[in-house]
């Protein structure tokens, strides 16, 4: 029996997303809420800075001294200048805060403090119900309707209408297509090869960009962005894969979300693409993992054929040597042109 | 028959790496350990299964149809020991690489000193340095909290002061370090290894040990000034880094439960069996063995007995590749590719490739890439472990690959090349080593399981190594000379046993192989000219017994370091000209 990982790309699925902060903190969704992917679900506070008061050395003290003449406890919320400590004497010397903050512990003559409280906050994500709180973290939410997944993304998070500006899966999009009547858009582009066509859909600005794949170079400006941006096959000049193109094609004009997440394979995050659908009764929920089968729609993960579709065929038995020369468990593929090629068992990935 | 001196007591070892999970069957076969069969699965550490265990499982099932041995119960547990039918083993070891990088602080004092000692440490198994303090460090003690805060290290480990030296500025370190802890959310706390002035292990244990999950001591690794003993820390290093992935990844806890609690890191079990092989050579040359895998290249050198291991996730040929960028130029790849592929190209590939790391190159062009990445990353690595290398190195060319024999390689980008040639010809290029020696290929990785296997049965790995489980990939002699390209360096005459030879002059610039089978020995005389030198000095003849291989006696006089030439079309004919006497 062999088994191949899962790519999404589903016309219609309940998808559960669990979406949790990095930190503990306060869960504001409710169970059963209705949230849009933008909304906040939790939100955490935490200091951006710390500051160690040392008493002991500010007045030449031994720590239990010090710790004596510390006048401030656990928890206290001290403004600037406040006192800290005073030593006793015929002149005696105030140890004051040098900023405003809250004191987190005291001991061995020193007083830490946090100092800059800094927000985070958790957005939903997607379009969906609070199916589940998990306690002081987040939620998990699900939803109902297309999804496809992609490979890389820089983080962000949006939802709008989406935009088709390409006539092939391999369309390279540039600035001068851009223009403000995409004000507001999610864009479905094939490539992107310049810095430039992002500044100017950041001007606009777009609420997003999809792309079939990105060059490496422009990773740095694109993770600057403060839309979306996912690329659906990965990097360099692959055109994107016919099962996404025409699912998002034919979603064209529908409001769809973005979650432009990062890729983490010890996780199982990915950025994917979001479009909500009615229906009357809920679909069974995916599976990230299942049995090759003949019949069986799949994606050929590297070359020569990466990103094509395909359909499963034939499983061949025992090992085959490649062209490279290397010798690998292979299956036959019916490529979309109805070309069969044999493709090595571990380049594929099963489509649904 | 030769004569038993062990129970009969078979060896069921797993190796988890991040792409696949190898399981391996030894065996007693005529009163000899023997490696019998070894089965292989897809690792589940990642999404969507993230329970290593099921990899674990599929391994060795596909072990039981390999062997037709039954070693796992209906519930998939371990049977153990061997059952009165037969089923079951005797004996469980496993090794781990797969996972992610550990983030790691190095704390120490003398940057020089206990912080080089940290670093190498730190180098000895699959760790990130994130953060570094020492005495140094010109930031105030609360700017050092924020910074291990935003370190959010899985390990932090200490070091500095000689024992029974000063401890004052080692307690205020420790204070930084405890403070930080303390802030840190229960479930994000490192483990902590203290490796330093062992007068304040106490204190250190007072401090900390509620502020931890993981607590370690080992014996201080500099103990002076001018010694460095990295040896308890590097053991009480694995033990860290399994703890670490106990916590972080599902069922490691389960093979933790049926080897009794000994998973190590897959490089520190590799390291034990090259520094055992060293003790016992006792040659005045080290033993050499390099990994290039999925999760990091690994080095491992034993000279006398002591062993230099150096562990390099950034120049892992798996998710990390976008990274290698960061050590190299896209032409220090390019410079190793004998077909004309543009850089974007290779530039795209490396990105391409990280986020399906398990695959495999199905056409020509595809393996020229990966090829040539692996080269690099190893050249990398090798360059990188070159520096922490003990004195007892002996050396025939300043900057060269110190003498060793032999030398033992392993990994995805070695033992899956279509022909032994192509395995050899980038072990050549990467490692470019001097001298004569042989090279073994460790197709099953089987030399960190015969390490994990030593703890607990010392005639185990002695016995497999000596059995043949290894493809000898022949005898290398690499001629270090000054002379042009061209003009002939070196007069070879190989004699077999019945009494024949074979000759060969070889050029500067030349590679030449002299076949000589797997198993069969034949005596060679070399004379060099021109003052070039095979590892006796300049201009001085050798006659030895050489054992032959896959690839036989190889004459690899293309110069030490090995110059490239500029002009890409020229240096693309040669590299298929090298290609071509390896027999493609």
């Amino acid at each position: 029996m062999f088994v191949a990982p899962v790519y999404h790309v589903l016309p219609l699925a309940t998808i559960e997303r669990e979406r949790a902060l990095p930190v503990s903190g306060n869960v504001t969704a409710k169970l059963n809420q209705k949230v849009n992917p933008t909304d906040i679900i939790a939100e955490a506070i935490w200091a951006r800075e710390h500051v160690l008061i040392d008493v002991t050395r500010t007045l030449g003290i031994s720590p239990n001294a010090a710790d004596r003449l510390i006048k401030v406890k656990q928890g206290d919320k001290l403004s600037q200048d406040a006192e800290v400590a005073v030593s006793k004497g015929i002149i005696s010397r105030t140890v004051r805060s040098p900023r405003a903050g809250r004191v987190v512990i005291v001991g061995g003559g020193q007083v830490l403090m946090e100092t800059g409280e800094a927000s985070l906050e958790l957005k939903a994500g997607l379009p969906g119900t609070i199916v589940q709180i998990i306690p002081n973290r987040g939620a998990v939410i699900r939803t109902v309707g297309a999804l496809i997944q992609g490979t890389w993304g820089n983080g962000r998070i949006d939802t709008g209408g989406l935009h088709n500006m390409t006539e092939n899966p391999d369309d390279v999009l540039d600035a001068s297509r851009l223009d403000v009547s995409l004000r507001g858009s999610i864009i479905l582009a094939g490539l992107l090869k310049d810095a430039d066509t992002l500044r100017v859909a950041a001007e606009l600005p777009v609420r997003g960009l999809i792309l079939s794949s990105i060059s490496p170079a422009l990773l740095p400006v694109a993770q600057q962005m403060r839309f979306p941006i996912v690329a659906i096959d990965g990097f360099g000049n692959l055109p994107m894969n016919s099962a996404a193109y025409k699912l998002l094609t034919s979603n064209a004009k529908r409001e769809v979300t973005i979650n432009a997440e990062a890729f983490n394979r010890y996780t199982g995050t990915r950025p994917e693409v979001i479009i909500p659908l009615p229906v009357s009764q809920e679909p069974p929920p995916p599976n990230d993992v299942e049995k090759l089968e003949p019949g069986q729609t799949v994606r050929m993960r590297r070359d020569p054929h990466a990103g094509s579709i395909g359909t499963l065929t034939k499983i061949t038995p025992g090992l085959v040597t490649l062209p490279s020369g290397l010798r690998s468990r292979v299956v036959e593929v019916k490529l979309e042109n109805d070309e069969k090629v044999l493709v090595p068992l571990v380049n594929l990935e099963i489509v649904g | 028959m030769p004569v038993s001196l062990l129970e009969d007591s078979s060896l069921l070892a797993v190796n988890i790496g991040a792409s696949s999970t190898r399981a391996v069957f030894f065996d007693v076969v005529e009163g000899q350990y023997r490696f019998i069969a070894s089965a292989q699965a897809p690792s589940t550490v990642d999404a969507p299964y993230k329970d290593v265990s099921l990899g674990v499982n599929q391994a060795i099932l596909n072990l039981q149809d390999v062997t037709g041995k039954v070693l796992l119960d209906d519930n998939n547990q371990l049977i153990s020991p061997v059952q009165p039918d037969g089923s079951g083993v005797d004996y469980f070891a496993a090794t781990l690489s797969a996972g992610p990088v550990l983030r790691t602080v190095v704390v120490g004092l003398l940057s020089d000193v206990s912080m080089q000692s940290a670093r190498r440490l730190a180098e000895t198994t699959y760790l990130q340095i994130v953060e570094t303090f020492d005495l140094n460090d010109q930031r105030k003690a609360d700017e050092k909290i924020d910074a291990m805060l935003r370190a959010r290290p899985d390990v932090i480990i200490m070091a500095g002061g000689t024992d029974g030296g000063a401890s004052r500025s080692m307690q205020e370190i420790l204070e930084a370090v405890g403070l930080a802890c303390y802030l840190m959310p229960e479930e994000a706390r490192p483990a902590i290894l203290f490796a330093g002035n062992q007068d304040m292990a106490e204190p250190v244990k007072n401090s900390l040990q509620n502020l931890t999950p993981s607590l370690h001591f080992s014996p201080n690794i500099r103990p002076s000034l001018d010694t460095e003993d990295l040896a308890p820390a590097t053991r009480e290093l694995a033990q860290v880094f399994a703890d670490v992935r106990k916590g972080q990844i599902s069922g490691v806890d389960l093979l933790a439960a049926w080897t009794g609690g000994r998973v190590l890191p897959t490089a520190y079990a590799e390291g034990r069996i090259i520094r055992f092989l060293s003790q016992m050579s006792g040659a005045s040359r080290g033993i050499l063995s390099v990994d290039i895998g999925s999760t990091a290249a690994v080095v491992a050198a034993g000279f006398n007995g002591k062993l230099s291991l150096g562990v390099y996730p950034q120049f892992g040929l798996g998710s990390n590749l976008p990274g290698l960028l960061k050590y190299t130029s896209l032409e220090g790849i390019l410079r190793w590719l004998y077909l004309d592929i543009a850089p974007n190209d290779v530039r795209d590939y490396l990105y391409q490739r990280s986020i399906s790391p398990g695959t495999i190159p199905a056409t020509k062009e595809d393996h020229a890439v990966a090829q040539a990445i692996s080269r690099q990353a190893l050249y990398l690595a090798m360059r990188e472990a070159k520096r922490n290398f003990p004195p007892e190195a002996r050396y025939i060319k300043k900057g060269s690959l110190p003498l060793f024999e032999p030398i033992l390689a392993s990994g995805g980008a070695l033992s899956d090349a279509p022909t032994p040639g192509q395995s050899l010809l980038l072990l050549l290029d990467a490692l470019q080593p001097v001298g004569i020696t042989s090279i073994i290929l460790d197709q099953n990785n089987l030399l960190p399981l015969l390490g994990a296997a030593a703890e607990f049965n010392p005639l185990l790995p002695v016995q497999v190594l000596e059995s043949g489980a290894f493809m000898s990939v022949g005898t290398i002699v690499s001629v270090i000379s000054n002379a042009n390209y061209g003009t002939p360096v070196l007069k070879a005459r190989l004699t077999y046993q019945d009494g024949s030879d074979a000759r060969v002059d070889v050029k500067f610039g030349g590679l030449e192989i002299l076949p000589l089978g797997m198993g069969q020995t034949a005596r060679i005389t070399l004379q060099p000219l021109q003052r070039s030198d095979i590892g006796n000095g300049p201009g001085r003849n050798a006659t030895l017994q050489v054992v032959g291989g896959t690839m036989g006696v190889v004459i690899d006089a293309r110069g030490r370091p090995l110059d490239l030439p500029e002009d890409p079309v020229r240096r693309r004919e040669l590299f298929k000209k090298w290609l071509w006497s390896v027999g493609g």
